[in-house]
């Protein structure tokens, strides 16, 4: 019987060099939760994600996906992977490979699915995403909000119980921002899907969000629901980022 | 919208004579400034001075077909590509015997087939595998015969083109993913493996191409057990392949790293294994960055197989010395060497030309 619990961090610890990224970090993710994690830059919010998936290394305490804890061991890390989707700032697209191509590779060569089967299953995606015009089409033929949303659906494909988005928004131009987080919010009521977004975009947090997180210096400063975490901040650290960010 | 047709009527207006036509065009870029002036006069002075003598003893003056070398040496100040047609034979297929050249011919058209089906995109799979498989099989039955039907030939008899296409085909196609797989360990995060690669790479680019046949001739059956040989031309095939190699790695390497980190996170991201990885998103990436230098190479590695010549094989470039001793035809070096020349030339340019082809092709218009 699968647990409440879909990701688990204990006391995790990182360090670049002397410069230590991740301070204690605990924190629990429920299946089918969604979480917005802000705070400033450097703070260590994109290297918590990033260690769900282990594109980065945690060096002291544990992580638990999906009742699976991560290590060293090659065969865990892929198999984890296969269950979590990531959505990058820079989109990081394969560029050698059309719209389609993108889509079905990781089905056809991870999952083993057939070609077709991957084809379709992509192509509804592709719809969800709104773009199915431009399957054939390369990448560097898109504009960055359509290549943003390619690369959702690429994630989507892969059918993963967890979506990481980090900083989904913030390399696209002012008015590409609407079109992927309206892409996002669709996926977020659809439900049944934990999400983990890292943005400064409170629109979307206060719309479907459960639960907003704030880091600061590599430490979890402050937790809350949406209403409570803007109307009623307590950390003056929050206040103050928030403050900023509010104007 | 009254001013209109004015706007319109002006946008009509034919651009004016001067700047369209070859006038313009020469003016543009022949004549422009005193500098390109003064260029354009001295450029037109030296093929003034050099085309219509070579011309004239290329082609006016050269002796074309002629039985024995009496003609050419009466005919003075002409080309004497009567010299050519007599040795050909020995050029192209050195001391191969006589009767049966036929046979070295079929083979460089295998060859020569065999680098056509590797240019192109539909055979990147698998089946390339087994066309090389089938091309090697063939042409060594070509070219030694022994079996079905073919006299045995031994390979200090080979020579000519074949063996410099075989030298260069198989120095390639077997350094390439070598190459790779070198470029790759360079890379890798396990020390020993990385250890190895670097010491292999720096070892062979440290030492010419020369040294390195005279060990394979020389050196290399000291180690060898009594009674225990390879033979000569495949110790000197695997020279090559061992050169090549180090080249091809540190031009791969090169594209490896010309790969954003980005492709390397949001593959491990989608659960791709290393192999997957590597194959499906960054070779094919990286390859296509490395296509320029990696021609250059192939060229350079096509004409540096003539340095075998030091350890007594007969390619091309021996073969043609080789045609120069006769003393009934003596003097005739210019021809020959122009004759193998054009030869190396054609396939070099065509190299260079589906490299061209390819880069257009594979363009996908990506900037990131």
């Amino acid at each position: 019987m699968a647990s409440q619990q879909m990701i688990e961090l204990q006391d995790v610890n990182k360090w670049y060099g002397q410069f230590h990224v991740l301070r204690n970090v605990n924190l629990s993710v429920k299946r089918g939760e969604r979480i917005v994690i802000c705070g400033p830059s450097g703070s260590g919010k994109s290297t918590m994600i990033r260690c769900i998936n282990r594109l980065e290394e945690h060096q002291q305490g544990h992580i638990v996906v999906d009742g699976t804890e991560l290590t060293n061991d090659l065969k865990n890390i892929e198999a984890i992977r296969r269950d979590v989707g990531m959505v990058f700032q820079h989109f990081n697209l394969f560029p050698h490979l059309t719209v389609l191509e993108n889509l079905t590779l990781a089905p056809i060569w991870v999952l083993k699915k057939p070609k077709a089967e991957a084809e379709e299953t992509a192509m509804k995606y592709l719809q969800r995403v709104r773009i199915p015009e431009q399957a054939k089409k390369y990448p560097g033929q898109l504009s960055g909000g359509q290549q943003q949303r390619v690369a959702i659906a690429r994630s989507l494909c892969m059918q993963p119980k967890i979506m990481l988005f980090d900083e989904p928004t913030s390399a696209l131009d002012p008015e590409m921002v609407k079109e992927v987080l309206d892409v996002m919010v669709g996926l977020a009521e659809e439900g049944g899907m934990t999400m983990l977004c890292v943005t400064h975009e409170m629109g979307f947090a206060k719309a479907v969000a459960h639960r907003v997180i704030f880091m600061d210096r590599g430490e979890i400063v402050e937790q809350n629901t949406p209403d409570q975490f803007f109307s009623n901040p307590q950390n003056e650290r929050t206040k103050t980022f928030l403050g900023q960010i509010l104007h | 919208m009254t001013n209109a047709p004015e706007i319109t009527g002006e946008t009509d207006i034919a651009p004016p004579v001067s700047s369209t036509g070859i006038v313009a065009w020469m003016r543009e870029r022949l004549f422009s400034s005193p500098l390109n002036i003064i260029m354009t006069v001295l450029c037109g002075l030296l093929v003034i001075a050099t085309l219509p003598p070579f011309i004239e003893w290329a082609l006016i003056k050269a002796v074309w077909i002629s039985p024995t070398a009496d003609a050419c040496r009466a005919a003075r100040g002409g080309a004497c590509w009567a010299f050519i047609a007599e040795k050909h034979r020995l050029i192209l297929f050195g001391l191969y015997p006589y009767d049966e050249q036929w046979r070295p011919l079929l083979a460089a058209l295998v060859n020569i087939a065999l680098i056509v089906a590797s240019c192109m995109r539909r055979f990147w799979n698998i089946r390339l595998l087994y066309i090389w498989g089938i091309g090697l099989v063939l042409i060594s039955w070509l070219m030694w015969g022994g079996v079905l039907g073919l006299s045995y030939v031994e390979n200090t008899k080979w020579g000519g083109l074949p063996l410099t296409l075989i030298l260069a085909t198989f120095g390639v196609g077997f350094a390439f993913p070598f190459g790779i797989v070198l470029a790759l360990g360079r890379r890798s995060n396990m020390p020993a493996i990385k250890t190895l690669c670097i010491m292999y790479i720096e070892l062979i680019r440290g030492v010419p191409l020369i040294s390195l046949l005279f060990m394979s001739s020389v050196m290399l059956p000291l180690f060898f057990p009594e009674g225990f040989s390879i033979d000569k031309l495949l110790r000197a095939q695997i020279a090559i392949i061992m050169f090549a190699a180090a080249y091809i790695a540190e031009v791969v390497r090169g594209g490896l790293q010309a790969i954003p980190k980005g492709q390397y996170e949001a593959a491990d991201a989608l659960g791709l294994s290393y192999w997957k990885k590597t194959g499906l998103i960054i070779l094919p990436q990286a390859l296509k960055i490395v296509i320029p230098p990696m021609v250059s190479l192939f060229i350079a590695m096509f004409k540096d197989t003539s340095l075998v010549v030091i350890i007594g094989i007969f390619d091309l470039m021996n073969a043609t010395k080789a045609s120069l001793t006769d003393t009934a035809w003596k003097g005739f070096a210019v021809e020959s060497y122009i004759f193998v020349s054009i030869i190396y030339f054609v396939f070099c340019f065509s190299m260079s030309k589906y490299s061209q082809q390819l880069e257009a092709r594979l363009a996908t218009g990506h900037k990131r």
